[in-house]
């Protein structure tokens, strides 16, 4: 018996059952890990994960049931109870729900992978975190960490409308940390990204990080930070970093642009959107150098994919368009609700998690400026460099970062070196005085961005590039 | 097959693939059910039976650890087969501190037979209530049920097995885009009651017409149950965990009057075993003021000198404290309010991160109800606004001034987790922003 087949048998069982739609995936999934500490590892995982998650649709009410039995008669059992369960939803019920048209595909897609990081020794994989993160202690670090992560994730979907779609993804990525640790306050400094960095892409992605190169300026810096001047409070010029503006992507516009979030679905818990639907197409988000896509075909990023998890095939869309708000990351559902015609951006982590609306990649288009010059034309201001701290309101709205380290921006000239940086304010008023923007994109990725109730962890892309935001308040302090 | 059946089968199969090698297996069966309403509708109903085996062997100085979902034959085999061809080349573990001995529990899960039971139409009932009680008030929100059955073997000849029920209900009440919560858990269904919940959303959120901006500086404040698990929450992953401590990463220092003496501490697991196989028992971290104790697992109890008290998390993480709670105290509500001339009424916070571990300085947002309390009365709503703030720095010394008289068992995000969390009345709290800027 296929994958499909067990997919197909739960579909069928959930219509038998009283479903008008349902859908199913199976997925089989292995998840490997290092993390090394102080050129020792400290910890070594490999998991292997398989199931079948079954949705039913039963009038206006969705029911899901997950399980880890792949039998035939498991897979009925599962599209049953996905429908019973959802008829008690019906007890306290809602609107009807419509889904947006989609192709109903048979297609197989694969992420590139050069060289497949599961199939590379353990051994030299410890290699390369224990010897960064000892050359980290010998720099002066306090506390050294290196981490790899790999996720080779097969899906086989089926649909009652006559999908059939597998997808093979592998993902992985990896980064290194230096801790200083002074009187009362650490300082860290890490490479390539607080988190690492990640991509829908083989080991190649992490040989290309040569993290030893770097492991020297990070416990040098992270030191030097301990006797760093704090950063001064007050309005300012802030330029950033790639990777901290992919973060403030993330937050300020991704989470914002959800349209479950939106709609209130999300309410109680991750909460919902400063956006107003009735405003799509004209609200002013940002300035007119912000061009924001939603692009889930984006070669290596972490957020790419060739279908969403409810079969809609991937396709690039404007979510900020010259400054104006064009465009939400939606379902099949949620969209009819919104009387929007596209989906796209439905996703779950996993076989047993329900998929919902997720960022694909949501990020910048180049400017027309470089990081040089954006530098040499500032006369005061901040630059600010990779993030160490992210919290944002319910609304998406009231925002304040903390950076790992700043430099002081005198008269086209980065200065000294600043620590504690972190600054806030307001999404929409940010992102309108951004007045440049590098053309040096990369494509950030963060696996960490939690949603829904189970909680779920989604793996995210974010094109990105230094930019400078006006009349920032920075220097936040407890 | 029961997951004593298949840790015993595992740990059997491993001792003969790798012989000298120190061997432990857990199995844990959970049964999940969530019913997720929003807009005053169940938007999201799921439901989950999942069986997940670990495996960990330390051989020749080297370990690592396994898992997989796939039960049958062949796939516990493959697990088996997985793991003693990575252990051979894993890197070298220096700070391996062996097997738990064996030990029996201390503690025996509670497990409620209606719980563990509970149908999709019992958590819409409780959803059912929830609505109505709003009145009419746009709700959202959800109700879980949960069951684990969990086995843990090793080598050592350490066996352990153990259930546990679990039981949620958390929901939001809106009016005019002013939100009032209200939330719980308990081991039982029964202890959940929507209505009354329901009704205490709907009247927090009520309560909120019009609310005043105020301007960015330090207040008195008396945090609700709510905002006091997310103190608790820090605490938890911060403060306690002995790997952090090792590390100069925590504040925290045994035998050092770091606290209010008003507080007390403890960690009341629902769980009565960790994953290393150490049976676990109420942990005393803190009592009137003074710092006891700290989470230990097998590892920062080996550095340490001391003996493991049963939170293994992640090797890379440390010890982890799931069920945490500051002690009541003697004072209701109405008291701690009536003993502030100027202060704040705050009933939950947000999207708090950490700035720097060591001092757990930490930023977020007020959420779900903020409230001028002026001459010992609350006087009118206020918007939300974010704070900076020390968070041992407000339990220190001095600054509490009152602990409410009832913990109330908050959610946690962890399955089987739980903050106990009764009222704070904190002599300062640090607003750094409002909804302004």
């Amino acid at each position: 018996m296929s994958f499909f087949d067990v997919a197909e048998a739960a579909v069928a069982a959930a219509l038998d059952a009283g479903a008008r739609y349902a859908d199913a995936r199976v997925m089989h999934k292995r998840y490997e890990s290092m993390e090394a500490r102080n050129g020792e590892v400290e910890d070594l995982n490999s998991d292997e994960s398989a199931g079948l998650g079954v949705r039913a649709l039963v009038g206006s009410s969705w029911g899901f049931y997950a399980v880890p039995d792949l039998s035939d008669s498991a897979a009925r059992l599962a599209g049953a109870r996905a429908t019973a369960i959802a008829k008690a939803s019906a007890r306290v019920a809602g609107p009807g729900v419509d889904l947006v048209p989609t192709t109903a595909s048979t297609a197989t897609w694969a992420s590139e992978c050069l060289i497949d990081p599961l199939a590379v020794p353990l051994s030299d994989k410890g290699d390369l975190l224990t010897h960064a993160t000892k050359t980290m202690v010998e720099h002066g670090a306090d506390q050294a960490t290196g981490v790899y992560q790999v996720w080779d994730t097969r899906k086989w979907f089926v649909s009652s409308e006559g999908h059939r779609i597998d997808q093979h993804v592998r993902e992985c990525g990896a980064g290194i940390q230096a801790t200083a640790i002074g009187e009362g306050e650490t300082q860290v400094r890490s490479y390539p990204a607080a988190r690492g960095q990640y991509g829908t892409r083989g080991w190649e992605l992490v040989q290309g990080l040569d993290l030893l190169a770097h492991a020297p300026r990070l416990a040098d810096e992270s030191r030097a930070l301990l006797s760093a001047p704090t950063c001064p409070s007050g309005e300012t010029a802030l330029i950033l970093g790639g990777e901290q503006l992919f973060l403030q992507i993330h937050e300020s516009v991704g989470h914002a642009i959800e349209l479950d979030r939106i709609l209130g679905w999300e309410a109680a818990f991750a909460g919902t959107s400063w956006l107003d639907l009735s405003q799509l197409g004209s609200l002013r988000y940002g300035s007119e150098l912000m061009n924001i896509t939603i692009d889930p075909t984006l070669p290596g990023a972490l957020g790419s994919f060739g279908f969403d998890d409810e079969g809609t095939p991937a396709a690039k869309r404007y979510a900020v368009k010259d400054g104006v708000w064009v465009g939400v990351l939606a379902g099949r559902d949620s969209a009819a609700l919104a009387g929007l015609d596209y989906g796209g951006s439905v996703r779950a982590d996993g076989w047993a998690r329900l998929p919902m609306v997720r960022m694909t990649n949501v990020g910048l288009e180049p400017g027309p400026h470089t990081l040089e010059q954006i530098i040499a034309e500032t006369d005061d201001g901040v630059f600010m460099e990779n993030n160490r701290s992210w919290s944002i309101d319910d609304k998406r709205l009231n925002f304040q970062f903390g950076c790992e380290i700043a430099y002081e921006v005198k008269n086209g000239k980065k200065g000294r070196m600043l620590r504690n940086p972190t600054y806030t304010g307001i999404g929409p008023k940010f992102w309108q005085s951004m007045d440049m923007l590098s053309s040096e994109i990369e494509y950030w990725g963060t696996p960490n961005c939690g949603k829904g109730q189970p909680t779920q962890v989604g793996h995210t892309g974010h094109p990105s590039a230094p930019a400078r935001f006006q009349n920032v308040r920075v220097g936040v302090r407890a | 097959m029961s997951v004593t059946t298949t840790a015993e089968q595992v740990l059997e199969l491993a001792v003969r693939a790798l012989p000298g090698a120190e061997v432990d297996v857990t199995a844990d069966a959970v049964h999940r059910a969530l019913t997720r309403f929003a807009n005053s509708r169940i938007h999201q109903n799921v439901a989950e039976d999942t069986v997940t085996v670990r495996l960990r062997a330390h051989l020749d100085g080297r370990t690592v650890t396994t898992t997989t979902t796939l039960t049958g034959p062949e796939g516990l085999t493959s697990l088996v087969a997985r793991t003693a061809a990575a252990v051979r080349s894993a890197p070298r573990d220096p700070g391996w501190p062996g097997l738990a001995p064996p030990s029996p529990l201390a503690l025996s899960g509670v497990v409620d037979e209606a719980t563990r039971n509970a149908s999709p139409d019992d958590r819409a009932a409780r959803v059912r209530d929830f609505v109505d009680a709003a009145g009419g008030l746009e709700t959202a929100g959800y109700c879980q049920t949960g069951h684990w059955s969990g086995a843990y073997r090793n080598s050592a000849g350490q066996s352990l097995s153990a259930q546990a029920t679990t039981a949620e209900l958390d929901g939001i009440a809106r009016d005019a885009g002013a939100d009032g919560v209200a939330r719980r858990s308990s081991v039982r269904l029964s202890d959940l009651d929507g209505a009354a919940l329901g009704t205490r959303a709907a009247a927090k959120a009520r309560s909120q017409a019009d609310p005043v901006e105020l301007p960015p500086g330090r207040y008195e404040v008396i945090l609700e149950p709510e905002a006091v698990a997310d103190l608790l929450t820090n605490f938890a992953l911060f403060g306690f965990n002995a790997k952090a401590v090792q590390e100069r990463r925590s504040f925290a220092e045994l035998g050092a009057a770091q606290f209010d003496e008003a507080i007390s501490l403890y960690d009341d697991p629902r769980e009565p075993f960790d994953g290393e196989g150490t049976p676990r028992t109420r942990l005393a971290l803190v009592e009137k003021g003074i710092t006891t104790a700290l989470a230990h697992d097998r590892r920062t109890a080996a550095v340490s000198g001391a003996a493991s008290t049963g939170h293994a998390g992640s090797a890379a993480w440390g010890p982890m404290l799931n069920n945490l709670g500051f002690a009541p105290g003697g004072s209701s509500a109405e008291e701690m309010t009536s003993r502030v001339e100027r202060g704040l009424l705050i009933t939950d916070l947000w999207y708090t991160r950490v700035l720097d571990p060591r001092t757990l300085a930490l930023t977020g947002l007020t959420r779900n109800g903020v409230w001028l309390i002026e001459g010992g009365e609350v006087t009118r709503p206020v918007r939300n606004m974010r704070f900076t703030q020390l968070y041992p720095q407000a339990l220190g010394p001095g600054a509490v001034l009152g602990v409410g008289a009832d913990a109330v068992p908050q959610p946690s995000r962890v399955f089987l987790g739980a903050w106990t969390a009764p009222a704070l009345h904190l002599a300062s709290w640090n607003i750094t922003g409002n909804a302004s800027g």
